[in-house]
């Protein structure tokens, strides 16, 4: 039984389907409207697959007139829209509805300028993440937030999650490199916010895109701060007999000064997991594993590597093994990213991803531990330490409807863990439909009153992506 | 106007009461912090101040975590002080506007917030928008509202505070913020240029922040009466990298000249003088206007400018920032500026003028119709009264 519940699909608009379709026909080329069921049935779901509705249609534009055109019409026909990028929302941001027409921008595909003077691209928002950085690797530049999916996720997407990865201990997350925007706003005007320069003119409303969900309007276009790549990067595996002294040995690395480039954790059941799917040698007889990433010339990182070796010995810290090439750094961070995947071939999972004050890493762990267990189900855990961004990965059955229940239960109870710590329900992957009715755990009545009419200054008809974020019966009560 | 009602709350529901009070009494409220920066912005129209004087004190400081939280009222100097005790900063470095307003008094951490108020280190580590993680305040409607929070990464929710960050006081008063913090760097150096015309500094400024080398301040003073041009460059970490990368930085950079080199001290005090705008803040009876441009087209913009306008400049951020100074005559030199900003991209604020100017001229670009729309419409979705700094950054908003 799927407990997150959908609105019911207004039937005014399901009786319409062949007039809407019709009128989407005539704005936009054949090859970019899907209305057959079957191809539709791509877009039915995103990464919470456990959760899936058929959209009235699916438009992909292949310009931002397109989607001006189409926000414009569905708009005056009263029509929800869900944006998309590609489809990798682990919170369910991207699952459509019965009555919503999804507008996805994977035609938008482009890299529009690169310009190292002034370090910034401008590239069209179907633009995957890694796209970016392949682009401009050659030259010694990249894209800085890296979340696992990078190698499939849009930056529109990207921008619509603020989403994060293993590098945003130094660099920042999406919010930090977005410097502008061209979005679409749900009438079908076109409004350029920023652009390629550092800082707003009057309010930060980009500040308040980056992260909305696609509630806000649909972005066609951005410019992201590109940045030049240190000389080198080593990771390094640090292996611990407990969880306590590798979360010591992070805060004691800060303490000292020292803000690595990435610290990742995993616990022995992620490193078994990923270690039996990538083969990138670490260590099995470990019961906690940190990967931290030095940089620099080779002395730069000899230097520091040497200063994290000697904090990690006063935590005890049973091996070290230094990536030898650079083939093994590739196959260390290979493991890292693939955590989730390799999880998916062992087991299905949800991916929970509170963050903690990192003080409190081993209290939630210990705690995570024993709420999994009383539900009677395993979690492996591999998350982003330097920042306090848990990623437990719960694992279940989804054909056992009683089982997703559990794991379902088991997640919140580890979020509203998270949040009682001080924490949040979700640092990086957004609130989509997987976290909107824990909302009131963090937030009160009046602050989620406060965040919905802003958005209802961008859309005051509520059709973009109306399903997600905010309690459903939080709207009726605002 | 003259100002008969100051208020000063001792806490958030006290403010939520003033708020709910003046509400009533439909009497719009001056926010004010420690006072320095009164001149940013359109001079407001309000006939009662309420003051977070008596708002202060750090209430959170988790060194480990790097993470800072502090009631709006409390002064900068006492945070760093704290920071400092603990070899932290707030990386972007916050401008002092003492010397540009010559006002008196200690400025506040929820200004900083408040205004956005980022210094050279912004080019490399963000702004104060970048680093705030959390707020706590009272909108128009006498309400307590809490955005982000204490932890790194926080995605839940609209992010409220990056609105607010930066509203000047027009969407509600601040009374809480949580920074995150870096480690203060063990040591500083510049590396000097002498010489370079603009356009050949802003490119020496590009190649040496498209270097590995982590430069974290870059800034260009132009030759001037009493001094020729420098080019100047920061480099901070442990001293031994330090060390390495000056020497590398200084091969990169070899084809616009042969540098001379400040150390720590003479640097610190070079950037804090450069964070406060101290080569142009006298004369103060000059206009001062900020521009954030592409770095590229910021020498073209200035060689649009001094076609019309007398007055001097000096760049940092690489370039994406240019100070100005001109006559406080006329239009202060607006109508020009507006101008060459629309053909360059980018926007400018008139940040220091008399009085009767700012309130008579557009203080910050003036917006597209579709984004004024937004921006009247965010207004109204926090503050429906107008109740906050009524015309701080827009006529009539």
């Amino acid at each position: 039984m799927s407990q997150i519940a959908f609105p019911e699909p207004d039937p005014r608009i399901l009786a319409r389907r062949d007039e809407i379709v019709a009128g989407l026909a005539r704005l936009v080329a054949p090859e970019s409207l899907i209305t057959s069921e079957d191809e539709r049935r791509a877009f039915e779901t995103d990464a919470l697959t456990a959760y899936r509705r058929m959209p009235l249609a699916v438009v992909l534009p292949r310009s931002t007139e397109e989607v001006s055109a189409v926000l414009a019409y569905l708009h005056g026909q009263g029509v929800k829209v869900v944006a998309r990028g590609a489809g990798t929302s682990l919170a369910g941001g991207a699952i459509p509805q019965e009555d919503a027409v999804v507008v996805g921008v994977s035609k938008l595909n482009r890299i529009l300028e690169v310009n190292y003077g002034d370090r910034v691209a401008r590239v069209q928002a179907g633009v995957t993440n890694l796209g970016i950085t392949d682009a401009i690797m050659a030259d010694g530049f990249f894209y800085a937030p890296d979340p696992s999916s990078q190698l499939a996720c849009t930056i529109a997407g990207n921008i619509g999650m603020n989403s994060g990865g293993a590098h945003c201990l130094k660099h920042g997350v999406t919010t930090n490199h977005i410097l502008g925007v061209r979005m679409v706003l749900i009438d079908g005007t076109v409004v350029d916010i920023g652009g390629d320069h550092l800082d707003a003119n009057g309010y930060d409303l980009l500040g308040v895109i980056v992260g909305s969900e696609g509630q806000l309007g649909v972005v066609t276009e951005a410019s992201v701060r590109i940045l030049r790549a240190a000389e080198g990067a080593r990771p390094v595996l640090f292996g611990f007999d407990s969880s306590e002294e590798a979360g010591a040995c992070v805060a004691d690395v800060i303490g000292n000064g020292i803000v690595p480039v990435a610290m990742e954790f995993m616990d022995k059941p992620a490193i078994e997991i990923t270690e039996a799917f990538a083969h990138a040698g670490y260590p099995l007889d470990v019961a906690a594993m940190l990967i931290i990433e030095v940089e620099g010339s080779p002395a730069e990182m000899e230097t520091q590597l040497a200063r994290i070796v000697e904090i990690a010995r006063k935590h005890g810290v049973r091996t070290v093994r230094e990536s030898q090439s650079a083939l093994e750094a590739a196959l260390i961070w290979k493991g890292r990213k693939s955590a989730f995947g390799a999880t998916g071939r062992v087991a299905d999972y949800i991916c929970m991803d509170g963050t903690v004050p990192t003080s409190k890493l081993s209290y939630v762990l210990q705690r995570t531990d024993e709420i999994v267990k009383s539900y009677g189900l395993r979690v492996a855990n591999v998350f982003h330490a330097g920042d306090g961004n848990m990623h437990p990965l719960i694992m279940y059955n989804v054909n056992d409807p009683a089982e997703q229940a559990k794991a379902e239960e088991a997640g919140n109870d580890i979020l509203k863990l998270c949040v009682e710590v001080g924490g949040c329900l979700t640092g990086e992957h957004g609130v989509g439909i997987e976290k909107r009715d824990l909302m009131r755990f963090q937030f009160t009545p009046v602050d989620l009153d406060q965040q919905m009419r802003v958005r209802a200054v961008f859309d005051p008809g509520w059709l973009l992506n109306p399903a997600k974020v905010f309690p459903l019966d939080q709207r009726d009560a605002a | 106007m003259t100002r008969q009602i100051i208020h000063k709350p001792q806490s958030e529901s006290d403010v939520a009461e003033i708020v709910r009070e003046s509400l009533g009494a439909k009497t719009p409220l001056a926010i004010e912090g420690g006072g320095t920066r009164a001149g940013l912005g359109r001079p407001s129209q309000a006939p009662a101040t309420l003051s977070t004087a008596l708002l202060t004190g750090v209430t959170l400081y988790e060194p480990a975590e790097m993470v800072i939280s502090a009631r709006a009222g409390t002064p900068v100097s006492q945070i760093e002080r704290a920071l400092g005790e603990n070899g932290q900063m707030l990386p972007f470095e916050p401008m002092d506007h003492r010397a540009v307003y010559a006002s008196a008094g200690d400025p506040t951490i929820g200004a900083v917030a408040a205004c956005n108020i980022s210094g050279p280190r912004r080019i490399q580590s963000g702004a104060a928008r970048d680093h705030l993680i959390g707020l706590r305040f009272v909108n128009g409607r006498g309400e307590a509202v809490k955005s982000g929070g204490r932890v790194m990464k926080n995605v839940t929710g609209l992010d409220l505070v990056k609105l607010v960050c930066g509203s000047h006081g027009t969407l509600g008063v601040i009374t809480e913020v949580t920074f995150k913090l870096l480690p203060r760097p063990r040591q500083t150096a510049t590396l000097v240029i002498a010489g370079l015309d603009d356009e050949r500094a802003v490119a020496c400024m590009s190649a040496a922040l498209g270097s590995p080398f982590e430069v974290s301040g870059a800034a260009h003073l132009p030759q001037t009466a009493s001094q020729g041009a420098r080019t100047v460059l920061r480099v901070e970490h442990f001293p031994d990298s330090v060390a390495y990368r000056m020497e590398a930085l200084e091969k990169l950079l070899s084809p616009f000249g042969a540098p001379s080199r400040l150390d720590h001290e003479p640097s610190l005090s070079l950037w804090r003088d450069l964070r406060d705008v101290g080569p142009l803040a006298f004369p103060a009876q000059r206009a001062l206007w900020r521009m954030s441009v592409a770095p590229t087209r910021a020498p073209r913009l200035m060689a649009a400018l001094r076609q019309t306008l007398r007055g001097d400049c000096f760049y940092d951020w690489g370039g994406g920032l240019v100070w100005f100074a001109t006559e406080a005559a006329g239009d202060c030199g607006a109508q020009a500026i507006r101008r060459a900003i629309g053909a360059t991209g980018g926007h400018a604020t008139l940040v220091r003028a008399p009085d009767e100017m700012r309130a008579a001229l557009d203080v910050f670009e003036p917006l597209s119709p579709a984004l004024m729309k937004l921006t009247r419409g965010v207004k109204t979705s926090f503050d429906p009264q107008g109740l906050f700094n009524p015309g701080r950054m827009y006529a009539g908003v």
